[in-house]
């Protein structure tokens, strides 16, 4: 495919909100994530929580928006610059000329597990203040970046579990090469819930401790919460990155464990480089899946190093994140994005002891180098693998 | 009609339709529904039936929910009677709810003091849970996405789906279905009945194929209906059935000059139909 321009891009999580307190954060290896309970929630676990959302509050003609999952996005939303950049983009190519993409997996499920706690007692009826639409609905943190962001274009959610907000970078690129569109913002907003905290505690997939990818002891995943968004346009100058490929797959093997050669993500990986047509070894770096959990970091070690080999270095950003589910493919891709632009490979926190049966080259400290190619892997339940080629600014 | 707006497509994404599959209320597949849609006259409503799918392993037969069951039943038809290896074709999943029972159930136990969440009801929770399943029954490792745009949802998985058919110059399946909610989110969110379509598309001119469309987004318009009342009620009662009006005209082999279907807020999508195989 034909590079295309990122023009702009935002993220928030458990770091904090903007672009610079993640680049501080990398540069200071820095983790977000704490010991702490979630609303109501009491798992012993490891969370890396955006404490601003509780204070976010939308504006009155938004009222009806009113969830976790959209006071995030709001958030990251109105950081960095990022909506008047696309106010700017819109004059130029229209506000119907720019689609939203955005991936979520919950979406603003918490509303309607809270709203099930308040039932009539009489009928079971779920309270009169709850906006299914508007909350409940995947569709909703689409509907309303549309909204916030004045854009008119084609417009859909994409929920693909993990790999949610990788692929939007897809969706968007496909229509912008076809003519449908100049332009798209997309995304990834997922924000904690207890579907997914019990969830996963009930897979035992959850960590007592703090997530540790590639450690010889990792246990689990740690749950995060993030938003990011990113503009593409079809043309740009100066961009902060360039979108080079994305690659796609299934591994049509298990709900919720990976093929055992890592075949999907292999298939991914492998499109995304011949989409934009660069061999595996001019990738500078891997910023991989990485959960944590002693299976899924087995199998992307063996799927990536078939791919690379063991030398390009490697490392999970979900030690300082928390894995961000729908949102991941997003927050990560801006995490690349910040280390290419700094010159700083991410370091892989909480390694203690590194696992000596993975053969990739993981980085367990920051390291300085000039990145010009990066690779983000996404893979989620259902067997969905997405990878996003980016390209250094220039 | 020619006044229409194309606000975002410059020109038509040109496809065609290899084959279609259908299960609802009163069609149990895509043939029985071709008669239906032909001559609403001889169709009567009927409570979805919905089959246990054969093409999945036991277990995940076992766990699969009635949106699983339906989209393996829709996706099936339409690669049978295209002719097409499943193995191979990317797919577009589109539903505007996702496993309704299934998140009723998660609600309703995270709302217990216990808050026991079952594994396979946690898994099944993923809006991809469909095409997962599809993609492991067929053992396919083809590209696969999963969308939602609430009532929007049937055009924006028919707008993705042809988006990749003509960019990827290969074959793709939308495969769309709702499913009703129980309550109490079905006093918020009704959906009236359980629906499905899946269509192969593939390129415009294919042989054996239903026919040909030039889609294209446009400014909102009144969203073309369908001339018999209970039908029209299912389209207008369930996501997935927005699609009727371009099923009925697929049924009826008719040329069509200008099909509207609902898209999302302040957009509809336009579709001319040429017939060209021999329905």
């Amino acid at each position: 495919m034909k590079p295309l321009p990122i023009t702009e891009f935002t993220v928030a999580s458990a770091l904090g909100i903007g672009r610079d307190v993640h680049r501080a954060a990398l540069r200071n290896q820095r983790s977000g994530l704490a010991r702490r309970g979630f609303e109501t929630a009491e798992l012993d676990t490891w969370l890396g929580v955006v404490d601003e959302v509780g204070d976010q509050r939308l504006p009155a003609e938004l009222t009806d928006y009113e969830c976790r999952n959209n006071r995030l996005a709001w958030l990251a939303l109105h950081t960095d610059g990022f909506s008047a950049s696309v106010a700017t983009a819109s004059a130029r190519w229209g506000a119907h000329r720019i689609g939203v993409f955005i991936g979520t997996s919950t979406s603003g499920i918490l509303q309607t597990e809270q709203a099930y706690r308040r039932r009539d007692p009489r009928d079971g009826a779920l309270p009169t203040d709850f906006r299914y639409a508007q909350t409940h609905n995947s569709y909703s943190v689409g509907d309303f970046t549309r909204r916030v962001l004045a854009l008119s274009g084609p417009a859909a959610v994409i929920s693909t579990a993990c790999s949610s907000s990788a692929k939007v970078y897809a969706h968007a690129a496909r229509m912008i090469e076809l003519g449908l569109i100049d332009a798209a913002v997309v995304g990834g907003v997922d924000s904690l819930c207890l579907t997914t905290l019990y969830g996963f505690n009930s897979l035992e997939l959850l960590s007592s401790d703090i997530c540790r990818p590639w450690d010889t002891n990792r246990r689990g995943l740690s749950l995060g919460e993030g938003a990011a968004f990113s503009l593409l346009e079809r043309d740009g100058e100066a961009p902060a990155a360039w979108l080079l490929g994305v690659g796609e797959s299934s591994d049509g093997h298990h709900m919720s464990s990976p093929h055992p050669e890592g075949a999907g993500a292999v298939a991914a990986m492998r499109m995304a480089l011949s989409q934009a047509a660069v061999e595996p070894a001019a990738v500078d770096y891997v910023n991989l899946h990485g959960t944590a959990t002693p299976n899924n970091d087995a199998v992307e070690d063996l799927a990536v190093f078939s791919v690379f080999g063991g030398t390009v270095p490697c490392s999970s950003t979900k030690g300082a994140t928390g894995h961000t589910l729908g949102a991941a493919g997003g927050v990560e891709a801006a995490l690349s994005i910040i280390a290419m632009q700094d010159g700083l490979i991410p370091a892989g926190l909480n390694v203690l002891a590194p696992d000596p049966d993975l053969r990739c080259n993981y980085l367990t400290a920051a390291r300085p180098a000039a990145l010009q190619i990066v690779a983000s892997n996404s893979f989620g339940f259902g067997g969905t693998n997405a990878c996003v080629l980016l390209g250094a600014g220039r | 009609m020619s006044a229409l707006v194309r606000v975002a497509s410059a020109s038509a994404l040109r496809f065609s339709v290899l084959s279609v599959g259908l299960v609802g209320p009163g069609m149990a597949d895509w043939n029985e529904a071709r008669r239906a849609l032909a001559e609403p006259a001889r169709w009567r409503h009927s409570p979805t039936l919905l089959c246990a799918p054969q093409r999945l392993p036991a277990a995940e037969r076992r766990r699969a929910g009635d949106l699983v069951k339906l989209a393996m039943a829709i996706a099936d038809q339409a690669c049978a009677a295209g002719g097409l290896d499943p193995a191979r074709l990317p797919t577009v999943f589109s539903a505007s709810t996702g496993d309704a029972s299934n998140c009723h159930a998660l609600c309703e136990s995270l709302a217990a003091p216990e808050r026991i969440v079952s594994p396979t009801r946690f898994t099944n929770s993923v809006h991809n849970a469909a095409a997962g399943y599809w993609h492991i029954a067929t053992r396919s490792l083809a590209p696969s996405t999963s969308l939602c745009a609430m009532d929007a949802s049937f055009g924006a998985g028919l707008l993705e789906a042809a988006v990749q058919c003509v960019q990827g110059g290969r074959p793709v399946l939308l495969v769309a279905g709702d499913v009703p909610y129980p309550e109490p989110l079905r006093s918020v969110r009704a959906v009236s009945d359980v629906f499905g379509v899946a269509l192969a598309l593939g390129a415009a001119g294919s042989p054996g194929a239903l026919a040909d469309v030039d889609l294209q987004i446009v400014d909102a318009q009144p969203a073309s209906g369908c001339d018999d009342p209970g039908l029209e009620g299912i389209r207008i009662g369930v996501p997935a059935a927005r699609a009727l009006p371009l099923l009925q005209a697929l049924a009826r082999c008719a040329t069509t000059d200008m099909l509207v279907i609902d898209y999302v807020d302040g957009l509809s999508m336009s579709l001319q139909l040429k017939p060209v195989g021999t329905a």
